[in-house]
């Protein structure tokens, strides 16, 4: 395995695995992941209808905590996504997936969330991840998942119908935050007023829990009425409205430079130079914001292939530890619980800027030992197998010649393997 | 029980250091810290609605602005904690009532950051950064290093400060070396191996630092840095707990702090705290939910701090405050994470607590108004406490700015009329004895800031 394919396997991709022949032409081999639709891949991934119903189901029998039948999805839901990470044949794509998903966090902080994320990914995310960032942007504003964890499934128009004979209102919670973390961003320089307007615009957009059909429901009684101003642009009472707005906000020149720089630094550098910056918002504006192009520019540039700029999140290095390892997938191992201990929780971010992209908020010297702890405890699951060859697997000639000197010089099996994990070459992506 | 923590073993000696505080399973290396002072700050994040945590029920702008946000009065059946007529605490934060009666709870209202910006993120760094934008270190790690000579001498920099928590915050980075804290969760290596990774990583920009600091924190001396055969404690024979793996929840991974644990003194220490046995069935305890993570750290910062040669800075975070709906139901568990954490700081620093100051900010208010689902926005002025036994407290601090018609911020939201960084200097200059001057460093452009005078018992 040459340095690009190491290094294509561990930036683009999930990390190498010996469980794949090496790409022999790495580049192509990432755009084709762009290209083509990805495996077809069985696992348990209920619909956001199941969740709605596991909500349902636990309101009704009052079920709160581990023993929900939300929390039951969520476990089995999330153990496969990480188990679909470990094991996937389109590691780029899969990326792509989760940094999305990352970019819309929707989190277990609102405990009903847990029967919906993984849904949320299947639903809004990952049928998105090569399209349009509007279709995406509209798949995600739509989702259940969204629409609970940011309340505006019981935001209601002050001059709606509902809200006239109840006297509920407002609740700002997901306009702000979809024009601050999913759009915009404040670069752009609206207002509270412009905040306040999206609100009004997103009224109605809502959640059925307790009647069937469950789902995403527009609920006209509780739309405010009339025109509102964004950003300096009207846009019209209704649904249609709401979808026009998101269309506006989606295809803004700040939402391309906010979405650029997101992505330059996942693939390039905690600081991506901005000449960077500048060519994947080129390709946002003059595709209008299409997802697959502005990837396929991130191989392109030669910023993105020098190796070890990234250091890898908890989550990352989990994924990629097992695939170094090649765990037989059966029975799985605690994922949740392991990054939990590592301080990433799986979908659990603290807030809806979801988890930090950048090595100073990984990097402190507690969360580091606990790498260094669990890569002890799961490199005692190397056995009998040769982790000179593992080395050599997942990390090529980015494994450096001191690495694999301590290597051969280590007492066991398993503290060679934990070496190998605890490298700053593995520990960078 | 306590004493066991305080026992300093002889290896302890023989590492060079002054002394080893031990604490669950870490072990926290510091050396002596000629300053008796504490300071603690907490990080509310998600912004606390102030208007809820000490309601100003004698205002009469405030009953209508939300109706239903408004516990009972003062006097009745889960009424509000009443601060002498025009204030009243929310009923969940008896423990901060006693605290405020016993004159070491003082509260600032109508308080806020230099700026104006309604995003929790923007806010938080600029709450951390002291400035009114994001800066690469923050105020309290300044702090440190603008600390008078005489409080720092002879001490391994790294002892001062700590952060509580599986990170440092912002507000605690920066130049000035800080440890870091946080209960375990996976069995650990033999020392030899940590030598070995350590090696492997010195040269590192970033897993360098950061590894040698851990170990550091964790009771390594540097003479194992140095790859001295020296270690903290005899090596023992995990193999097999680690190969059972670490399936736990991640509540269960935040505060478990005992399982596994071979140090009998250390289990004895912890058997004094319920928040870490569960021993609160009535509770749940430490495993039921996390409920009880906040007063387990803010017990484990009190238990690092009281140590004479312990550090003398920390900062703890607690979060949950952002309440846009449903609030009365939301906020009653923050709060009370936050009471009982106060309480229990008081409780482990024992004698130290009278030498403490302990500042809760966050970083901004919420509207004065319930909005539509019975919670609130985001808002601007709130609430900060400053607790502790050399406070001068039993009061509110508030230049008022009132909730009537037009008195309103941007007809929104409780006006600020005191500045935070006024609060912070005040702590600074007359407890830990910082010169005016080097606020111009600590909070940049923050020179028009008066300290607020007298938060601070003159001892």
């Amino acid at each position: 395995m040459d340095l690009q394919t190491a290094h294509a396997l561990v930036r683009f991709g999930m990390g190498a695995s010996g469980a794949e022949t090496p790409p022999s032409n790495p580049s192509a081999w990432l755009l084709d992941q762009l290209r083509y639709p990805e495996p077809s891949w069985s696992g348990p991934f209920p619909s956001s209808t199941e969740g709605l119903a596991a909500i349902r189901e636990d309101r009704e029998n009052k079920t709160l905590g581990p023993q929900s039948r939300a929390r039951a999805l969520y476990r089995a839901q999330g153990e496969a996504a990480i188990t679909r990470g470990v094991a996937t044949k389109a590691p780029f794509r899969e990326r792509l997936v989760w940094f999305w998903t990352n970019h819309f966090t929707v989190s277990l902080r609102k405990p009903a969330c847990a029967a919906l994320v993984g849904s949320f990914v299947q639903e809004a995310i990952r049928p998105h991840v090569t399209g349009r960032f509007q279709d995406m942007l509209l798949a995600v504003m739509r989702h259940p998942a969204m629409l609970m964890y940011l309340d505006n499934a019981v935001s209601v128009g002050p001059d709606s119908m509902a809200g006239m004979r109840s006297g509920r209102g407002l609740n700002e919670n997901l306009a702000r935050e979809c024009m601050e973390l999913h759009t915009v961003s404040p670069a752009s320089g609206y207002t509270q007023a412009d905040v306040t307007s999206f609100a009004r615009i997103l009224t109605g957009w809502s959640v059925e829990v307790k009647n069937d059909p469950q789902g995403f429901v527009f609920r006209p009684r509780a739309h405010e009425p009339g025109e509102q101003t964004l950003m300096g642009h009207r846009f019209p009472d209704g649904e249609e409205g709401g979808i026009a707005a998101l269309r506006f906000l989606a295809n803004n020149p700040s939402t391309h430079r906010f979405l650029a720089a997101k992505l330059a630094c996942h693939f390039i550098s905690d600081n991506p130079p901005p000449t960077v910056i500048r060519r994947v918002e080129g390709v946002l504006r003059d595709t209008g914001g299409d997802l697959g192009t502005a990837s396929a520019c991130l191989v392109g540039l030669a910023e993105a292939w020098a190796p070890g700029t990234k250091l890898r999140t908890p989550l990352d290095l989990v994924v990629a530890s097992f695939r170094a390892l090649q765990v037989p997938p059966d029975p799985a191992p605690p994922f949740l619980g392991i990054l939990g201990g590592l301080g990433q929780p799986l979908w659990t971010a603290p807030a809806p800027n979801g988890w930090p992209d950048v090595a100073a908020d990984w990097s402190g010297p507690e969360a580091m030992m606990r790498r260094v702890d669990w890569a002890y405890a799961v490199s005692g699951r190397i056995g009998d197998r040769d982790p000179a060859v593992l080395a050599d697997t997942c990390l090529g000639p980015l494994c450096r010649p001191a690495t694999q000197d301590a290597m051969a010089h280590a007492g066991s099996r398993r503290e060679a393997m934990t070496l190998l994990l605890t490298s700053p070459e593995f520990q960078r992506r | 029980m306590r004493e066991a923590l305080l026992s300093l073993p002889r290896r302890a000696t023989l590492l060079g250091l002054t002394s080893l505080v031990s604490l669950g399973r870490t072990s926290l290396a510091v050396a002596a810290a000629p300053t008796d002072k504490r300071f603690v700050v907490v990080i509310l994040r998600g912004a606390m609605d102030g208007l809820s945590a000490v309601v100003p029920y004698g205002d009469p702008g405030l009953a209508a602005l939300r109706p239903e946000l408004m516990p009972p009065p003062p006097g009745q059946d889960k009424g509000l904690l009443d601060l002498g007529g025009k204030f009243g605490l929310h009923p969940a934060m008896t423990r901060s009532l006693a605290l405020y009666r016993a004159n070491e709870l003082a509260i600032v209202h109508a308080v806020a950051g230099n700026y104006r910006v309604r995003s929790h993120f923007e806010a938080q760094d600029n709450l951390e950064s002291g400035a009114d934008h994001r800066m690469t270190s923050g105020w309290l790690n300044r702090a440190v290093a603008a600390m008078p000579a005489s409080a720092k001498q002879g001490t391994d920099a790294s002892s001062c400060a700590i952060a509580i928590g599986a990170t440092v915050p912002l507000l605690l980075r920066g130049g000035q070396p800080v440890a870091n804290w946080a209960p375990h969760g996976f069995a650990e290596p033999q020392l030899s191996l940590y030598q070995a990774i350590l090696a492997l990583n010195e040269g590192d920009p970033i897993t360098g630092p950061a590894i040698t600091a851990g170990l550091r924190d964790r009771g390594f001396g540097d003479q194992v840095m140095g790859h001295d055969q020296a270690g903290r404690n005899p090596p023992s024979d995990r193999d097999q707990a680690m190969d059972r793996d670490m399936d736990m929840s991640s509540e269960e991974a935040r505060i478990r702090v005992t399982a596994g644990d071979q140090t009998r003194g250390r289990d004895q220490a912890m058997e004094a705290n319920p928040f870490r046995q569960g021993q609160d069935p009535a509770k749940g305890g430490a495993r039921n939910g996390g409920r009880f993570a906040f007063p387990a750290l803010a017990t484990a910062a009190g238990d690092l701090l009281r140590a004479p040669d312990g550090p003398r800075i920390a900062a703890l975070d607690l979060g949950g405050w952002d309440t846009h709906t449903a609030q009365n139901n939301r906020l009653t568990q923050p709060l009370t994470q936050l009471d009982t954490g106060l309480d229990a700081l008081k409780t482990a620093l024992g004698d130290a607590w009278r030498h403490t100051v302990v500042m809760v900010m966050t970083e901004f208010g919420r509207t004065a108004r319930m909005n539509g689902t019975k919670g609130t926005d985001h808002g601007t002025a709130t609430v900060s406490f400053v607790a502790g036994g050399a406070v001068s407290g039993g009061r509110v601090l508030a230049n008022w700015p009132g909730l009537g018609r037009g008195q309103l911020f941007e007809d929104r939201d409780l006006a600020p009329t005191t500045d935070l960084r006024s609060v912070a200097t005040g702590i600074l200059t007359a407890h830990l004895g910082l010169d005016q001057s080097a606020m111009a460093i600590v909070f940049p452009g923050s020179g028009p800031v008066q300290p607020t005078r007298g938060l601070v018992r003159s001892t």
